[in-house]
């Protein structure tokens, strides 16, 4: 239970740092923190103690069938593609945080309110 | 049945988005001829995939590498049809609409026509996908896409929108990933039709309501409802004139509005009957959405600001419609998203129209361009009739059902709201009519000329569709909207047909 509650409070730090943090940068690994939260719970889900990791090594496993003592790699895998994705949207956000900063000299967000919106 | 043409849909847009720049680096033309041979190409066989479907009779599927349920698994049937053409027909639109258009951008023409088809890749990908995961990453594609297209010009309004959009958007994607890991942390499944047997197998307790609650948070960032609209009237006021156009009339509808339906109606079996409360929480937001938008836009001296704030009012028409939850109701959502579809496109087509010719978008500075620009201007009156919903365009009809489903259902007040804002609609588009295209006698036009050829191609063709759809409203309804109701009404239906198929 304990990782989970973990995951939670990760979520809810980088929410916290989004929310209320003016620097850009910090906005950013606030992102960071969530995707991370969610990436880690992802991986919680499948995982089962004293399992081994979901690779087939002898013959006599794949006679016996599907061993049931493997943990799920699906999330494994699902978890790797959000990472690919994360790392992407995190590579776009900094670089619009640069263009930011060469156009308005800053990275303090409440400086940065050309839109009225 | 199966559909070998199905991989196409997301193929096609990914092969382009390739070949743009490895071949513009020879003449930088064939970035224009790859786009738009792509998107016409989409949109031909949309179109085939509808005929397909609706002369047989049943859906079409495609599992990839034959895995079945554990593998990627692709689904074609009447609420598909649908969003995939809006997709198609605006993309297309807006790709032939962008090869004069970028004319005032000095350089980046390829980058502009590879993220423009990533855009519909994604999109494309989202609608086809019968895989929980697989819409998650179809919806990323699309929206990673989407906020480089909004800091497109690298102005600093662009770029500010952007950054504050993608914050935005990039929170609702790690939430919607969250809901997905708690479904399957219980479901073990991905595949659509499977969750769906295996959630009407636990029954609706409060883990089921967390799920919906978290998934709908996601979708409501995505689609720009209340309170999440802050984004949206940025994003979209900054980003080039085809970019708003896909996003406000494809985009917020199609990663939101419809990711949302198929998931709720489809996977969660929700129905008016049985589950009230989720279908007046859409009604409540719908209805703060379709209030506030309407409002903010009337105040707008910014004609995109304007527009983009009219998008959040319609999308609180969606929700409402879907709220209301009977066949008129959800035929009049699905209608909906058709007619604002063409009807968005064709005025921030001609924003942009206007834009380009007469150097500013400021409605206090825009004077008698119906003498100059005649096309355009008529474009516009014609969209914003059928945004206003005056007979006989498309929005009068969608209104016209939404308001049927709201008297049948016994809601006089949402009957009598939406019919209100209908005429608030009316009011703002109209406020933009009298300042920008019709002259006072003692006021010379603005200096412009007619917009490009090609730019007023694909505003009439949006036009023309606006027209069709509201003139041809039987067969529309018939043959695309009530077919696609129907999907969502039978929710459950979807699971035997996929997984009997």
């Amino acid at each position: 239970m304990i990782p989970y509650v973990a995951c939670v409070l990760l979520f809810l730090i980088g929410l916290y740092v989004v929310i209320s943090k003016r620097n850009l940068i910090k906005i950013v690994i606030g992102f960071s923190l969530i995707e991370y939260a969610v990436n880690l719970f992802f991986a919680l889900v499948g995982f089962k103690k004293g399992a081994l990791a979901p690779i087939i090594t002898t013959l006599e496993q794949v006679r016996m069938g599907v061993n049931r003592n493997f943990v799920d790699p699906v999330p494994q895998a699902l978890v790797l593609t959000a990472i690919v994705i994360g790392l992407s949207t995190t590579a776009l956000m900094l670089s619009l945080a640069m263009r930011l900063y060469e156009k308005y000299k800053t990275f303090d967000i409440s400086e940065i309110r050309r839109l009225k919106g | 049945m199966e559909g070998r043409i199905l991989p196409l849909f997301v193929a096609i847009p990914l092969a382009g988005a390739f070949l743009v720049p490895l071949l513009s680096k020879l003449w930088s033309r064939f970035s224009d001829l790859i786009a738009s041979i792509a998107s016409a190409l989409l949109l031909g066989i949309s179109i085939y995939s509808w005929l397909i479907i609706s002369a047989a009779g049943v859906p079409l599927h495609y599992w990839v590498g034959g895995w079945r349920l554990i593998g990627i698994a692709m689904w074609f049937d009447a609420l598909t049809a649908l969003v995939v053409f809006i997709i198609n027909i605006v993309g297309f639109c807006a790709t032939i609409y962008s090869i004069r258009y970028l004319d005032r951008y000095t350089s980046g023409r390829w980058k502009f026509f590879t993220l423009l088809l990533l855009l519909i890749a994604g999109l494309n990908g989202l609608a086809i996908s019968g895989d929980l995961f697989n819409m998650f990453v179809f919806i990323e594609i699309s929206a990673i896409a989407s906020y480089a297209l909004v800091a497109f010009g690298t102005e600093e309004e662009e770029v500010e929108a952007a950054f504050k959009y993608m914050v935005l958007g990039e929170v609702g994607g790690a939430i919607l990933l969250f809901g997905i890991a708690l479904l399957y942390a219980r479901a073990s499944t991905l595949n659509l039709a499977h969750l769906s047997q295996v959630l009407a197998g636990m029954g609706r307790t409060p883990f089921y309501w967390f799920v919906i609650a978290t998934l709908l948070v996601g979708f409501a960032i995505k689609m720009g409802m209340e309170p999440f609209h802050a984004w949206l009237a940025d994003a979209h006021f900054s980003a080039p004139a085809p970019i708003s156009a896909m996003l406000s009339g494809v985009f917020i509808k199609i990663t939101g509005v419809y990711g949302m339906c198929r998931l709720m109606f489809n996977v969660f079996g929700v129905s008016r009957l049985e589950t009230p409360a989720f279908f007046n929480l859409l009604i409540a937001f719908g209805a703060v959405s379709m209030v506030l938008g309407g409002l903010l836009a009337y105040t707008q001296s910014d004609y995109k600001r304007l527009l983009a704030y009219s998008s959040i009012s319609q999308i609180g028409y969606l929700l409402v419609a879907l709220g209301i939850g009977n066949f008129w109701g959800i035929a009049g959502a699905l209608f909906h998203i058709i007619a604002h579809a063409l009807a968005k496109g064709t005025l921030f087509l001609a924003a942009g129209s206007v834009e380009r010719q007469a150097g500013t978008r400021n409605l206090e500075q825009l004077r008698g361009l119906e003498r100059v620009m005649p096309a355009t201007t008529w474009s516009h009156i014609i969209a914003s009739f059928s945004m206003a919903g005056l007979p006989p365009f498309a929005g009068f009809f969608s209104k016209l059902f939404i308001i049927i489903g709201a008297l049948t259902a016994r809601m006089y007040w949402l009957a009598f709201l939406a019919a209100l804002f209908s005429a608030v609609t009316l009011g703002y588009l109209t406020k933009v009519v009298n300042l920008s295209f019709f002259a006072r006698k003692d006021e010379p036009p603005t200096t412009a000329r007619e917009a490009p050829a090609l730019m007023v191609l694909a505003t009439l063709l949006l036009v023309v569709l606006v027209l069709a759809a509201g003139l041809g409203f039987k067969g529309v309804l018939d043959h695309l909207v009530g077919p696609a109701a129907k999907v969502l009404l039978n929710g459950l239906e979807y699971a035997r047909l996929v997984l009997g198929g």
